[in-house]
Formats: C-alpha cells, structure tokens, sequence
C-alpha cells in the first residue's frame, strides 16, 4: 500500500514536470509546426542558471531572475535561429532547432568543464514531508497543484485574451491574421516566452527531485515531454498535460519494478506505437493542411 | 482615394504585374476584371501589404503607404476580404468579428451592431464556430469581420466565388449598401456581369496591364469585354 502510494506520488510529480516542459513543445507546434529540439536544453540551461545564480543572489531574488533569464533566451534563440527561417522549407527550422540544442549542450560543457553542478536546496520544496508513511520531499506534493493552477492560468490566456485569440488565430492562418492586423512576429514570440516561462518553472521542481545537473540533463526529460506531446495530440495543450501524466506515471511504474532498466525503452516504444496507432494523439485535430 | 502609380510586382518568379495605375476614388465602388492569372489578387495583395512591389507607389489620399507592413496598412483603413473568405474556422463567429478589431482599442458593440444588422444571421450565430457555417455566411463573416476594422476602403477578392446565384446576389446587393453608408470599395472578380453593374467605374486587366477602364455600363456595352468576359 505504502509501496503503491510512493509509486503513485512520484508519478505524478514527475508526469507535472514532464507536462510544464510538453506544452513548450505543443506551443510552438501548433504556431510554428515547429519540433523545438532546443526546448529540452533550454530547461537545462534554466537549471543552470539557478545554480550560478544562487551563487551571486539570495534565493528570492536568484529565482525569478532565473525565470527572466530563461524567457529571454527562449526569445532570443527563436529571433536569431528560427525567424529568419521563417520562409524557408520546415526541414530546415527543424535543423537549426537541432543546432541551437548543440549550441547550448556545448556552452553548458564549457561554462561547467562538464562537470555536474549540484542544484541550490529550495526552502520548503526540498524539506522533506510523510504522508500516509510515505516519506518524501514537498515539491513531490506542491508540483501536481502549481501544475493545475499554470495549465488553467494557461488555457484562460488563450480562450479567452485578445493574446490568446490571435494565438489561436495565428496558429491556423498566418496570412489571414496578418491582414487582421496582428503581427505574427510577436505572437510567435509570445509562444516562446510562455514556453520557456514554464520549462522554467518545471526545471525548478525538476531539479529539486533530482539536484545534479550536466549538459545532457535536458536531452532525456526533453524527449520524454515531447513523446508526451505527441502522445497527447502535438498542438494540444491539454493533450500534452494528460500525455505527460501518463508518461509520468507509466515511467514511475517501471522504475518501481524489476523492470526498471527498461523505462525510456517503454517511454519510446509507446511514441512509435502511437505514430502507428493514432498518429494525431489523444486529443490532436485534424491534420487539415494550411492553403 | 487610392492612387496606384507604375505598380510592378514579381509574384513566384514572374513578373505578374507589369506597370499598371488606376485610382479608386473616394465613396465609390472599383472593379478589376479579368481572367484567371491576370494578376489581380496579386494587386490587393500588394495594396495589402503581403507582397512588396518591385517598383511602383501607392498612395492613400496622398500619403505614401508603399510597402508598409500589413498591420501598417490596417490602422490606416484598408482592409482586404481575402479569396475563399478564410474565416477562422475554431474561433466563433463572434471572435472572427473581433478579431477584425485586433487593432482598435475603443469599444466594439456600435460596430457589432452595425454588423449584425447587415447581417442578421451571423446574430443567430454568434457563437457557433466559423467553420461549421455555410459558405455563404462564410462570406458574410469575412465581410463583417473586415468591417469591424472601420475601413475607408475594403478591398474584395473574388466575394462570388463558389457561392449559389441566389447568394452572390445578396452579397452584392450588400456591397452597395456598405457602400452607400461611406465605405469605398475596390473589388476584383470573374464575374463580371455582377461586378459591372455593381460598379461605378471598371478596368479591365489582361497578363498584368490594364487594357481597358470606364465606367461600369461603358464596359458593359463596350464589344470586346462583351465578347471576353460577358459570353
């Protein structure tokens, strides 16, 4: 029971970081139809940037630091790697998404000389905590709930903001919207700020659960989240959320079992059985091609 | 109203519009004919400002607004009903005409009014979603949603397109009436009979030239358009 109930939290905490980096992926999918390989490395580098932060900074000041900064460089790698591209054939955005997380592994191995950096201890989320005989830390607890309350804050924002009206808008006719006035440029910019706000986030209750971090810590929690993506249906914003949970969740299964070895072997398999089976996701739309 | 002076546009490596000026004057009604590929969305789209000229000026009373971006050309009144209408199909009908306010920051429920009154069934629908309309209130959303904007001048690519006789009549019989309330209109369509007896004054436009200009009963009666556009 007890066994059960520490598979289960850790589940869950872990599917909520997964679901704040997938919806980075959704976004900038259903704008760009764009697979933002960086986006895994961004939450990395956010992880990082706490790690010197903290160092200069007390922690009040040292987090929302670390949140503009990463929203900043989410910003700037899609004004230098992705807008100029803007008219060019898709492969060649998804090449450079690919080169922008090299870019960022390598700087990482070269600002840290490769070496895991240990994450600061945050107050209250890295205190430890037992609930029904089940010792664990409270970011375990707080991460589902922040998750609820950002994914709502989210889906307010684009059902029911003039942002989010031209985000939807954009996302479906950027020619279209552009004769609405809008201009795409800055919605697309938009998408990336938010993206990157909550990988952020997610790095922050990521890295309290697991407190070491190298230049490759984003490459696997990124591939996890974006099979989340896909799995929810890219695009989808709640797909991506229920996609993550169910990676989570399934993932904590493995690893609390004698299978454990074979969790990201699972973790991929079920994106290829997914690309076969129902290729859209749970909840993906249509594929209705752009005219 | 609208002076167009030497306009030449490369459009997908083709030269698709060859120098061509013509003017729509203010409070009236403009139609470009011409046949498939003769370059007319290709002229609204560079008033637009979705495609940039090679050369040329265009110019809304007297300001230069050449090559300025889309959102640009908005704010300063000029708005285009696009070819096959491209409503938002997920938003409703409701955030279609609001979005064709993204750039107004006053309040909207004079001209929601004004909107729903020219057209009532998009009332009736307000909260459906675009897509789930018929192609002719597809249509009349693309028309309402530029309207929402307050244009000086709306631009129509092709409104009759794929629409039943019945409804390209009441499309134009609206044009006249937007018309008649301040809205000069510049209109491009195959269908020549209708946009002829819209129309106050009409060019015609062959291989990226105007060939041809008048008003609209002159072309009508003129034996070439008769014999190239009307059968």
């Amino acid at each position: 029971m007890q066994y059960a109930l520490s598979i289960f939290l850790s589940g869950i905490s872990l599917g909520g970081q997964y679901a704040l980096i997938a919806i980075g992926y959704t976004l900038v999918y259903g704008i760009l139809r764009l697979i933002n390989f960086a986006h895994g490395d961004v939450f990395m580098v956010a992880g990082l940037f706490l790690v010197y932060l903290s160092t200069w900074f007390p922690l009040w000041a040292a987090l929302p630091l670390m949140l503009l900064f990463t929203v900043a460089l989410g910003f700037a790698i899609e004004r230098a790697a992705y807008k100029p591209l803007r008219s060019a054939p898709r492969m060649s955005v998804m090449i450079s998404a690919i080169g922008v997380s090299y870019l960022l592994q390598n700087l990482a191995t070269y600002i840290t000389g490769g070496l895991p950096k240990s994450y600061p201890e945050l107050p209250l989320l890295s205190n430890n905590v037992t609930i029904g005989g089940v010792s664990t830390k409270w970011v375990t607890i707080v991460t589902p709930f922040l998750v609820l309350v950002l994914v709502l804050a989210l889906q307010q924002l684009i059902n029911h903001t003039k942002v989010g009206m031209a985000m939807r808008a954009v996302a479906k006719d950027f020619e279209t919207s552009q004769l609405m006035g809008i201009k795409i440029n800055s919605v697309i910019s938009m998408t990336f700020i938010i993206g990157s706000f909550l990988a952020g986030v997610g790095s922050m209750l990521y890295f309290t659960n697991y407190p070491s971090i190298v230049p490759l810590s984003g490459a696997l929690p990124g591939l996890r989240a974006f099979v989340a993506a896909v799995f929810g249906g890219i695009g989808s914003v709640p797909g991506a959320v229920v996609g993550a949970f169910i990676i989570g969740m399934s993932e904590s299964v493995i690893k609390g079992s004698p299978f454990s070895i074979f969790s990201d072997a699972f973790t991929f398999a079920l994106l290829i059985v997914i690309l076969v089976v129902k290729p859209t996701g749970l909840f993906g739309e249509k594929v209705t091609d752009k005219v | 109203m609208l002076k167009i002076d030497d306009l030449r546009v490369n459009y997908g490596g083709i030269e698709a519009v060859k120098g061509i000026d013509f003017e729509v004057p203010e409070g009236k009604i403009v139609t470009l004919i011409g046949a498939n590929g003769a370059g007319k969305s290709t002229i609204l789209r560079t008033i637009a400002g979705l495609v940039k000229p090679a050369t040329g000026r265009i110019r809304l009373q007297a300001e230069d607004i050449t090559a300025l971006s889309p959102d640009r050309i908005v704010s300063k009144g000029i708005t285009l009903v696009p070819e096959g209408r491209h409503v938002f199909p997920d938003l409703t009908v409701l955030e279609n005409l609001k979005i064709g306010a993204y750039l107004r920051t006053d309040s909207l429920d004079h001209d929601l009014e004004w909107v729903y009154s020219l057209f009532p069934r998009l009332k009736e629908r307000s909260w459906q979603a675009a897509g789930t309309l018929s192609g002719g209130e597809q249509q009349m959303l693309a028309v309402g949603r530029a309207l929402m904007s307050r244009p000086k001048l709306m631009m129509m690519d092709e409104p009759s397109l794929g629409l039943a006789p019945l409804v390209v009549k009441d499309i134009f019989s609206i044009i006249k009436k937007i018309n008649d309330q301040g809205v000069t209109i510049l209109l491009i369509e195959q269908n020549a009979n209708m946009a002829l007896h819209t129309a106050d004054l009409a060019y015609v436009l062959e291989t990226g030239r105007i060939t041809l200009s008048g008003t609209g009963e002159e072309l009508l009666r003129n034996e070439a358009v008769k014999k190239a556009y009307l059968g």
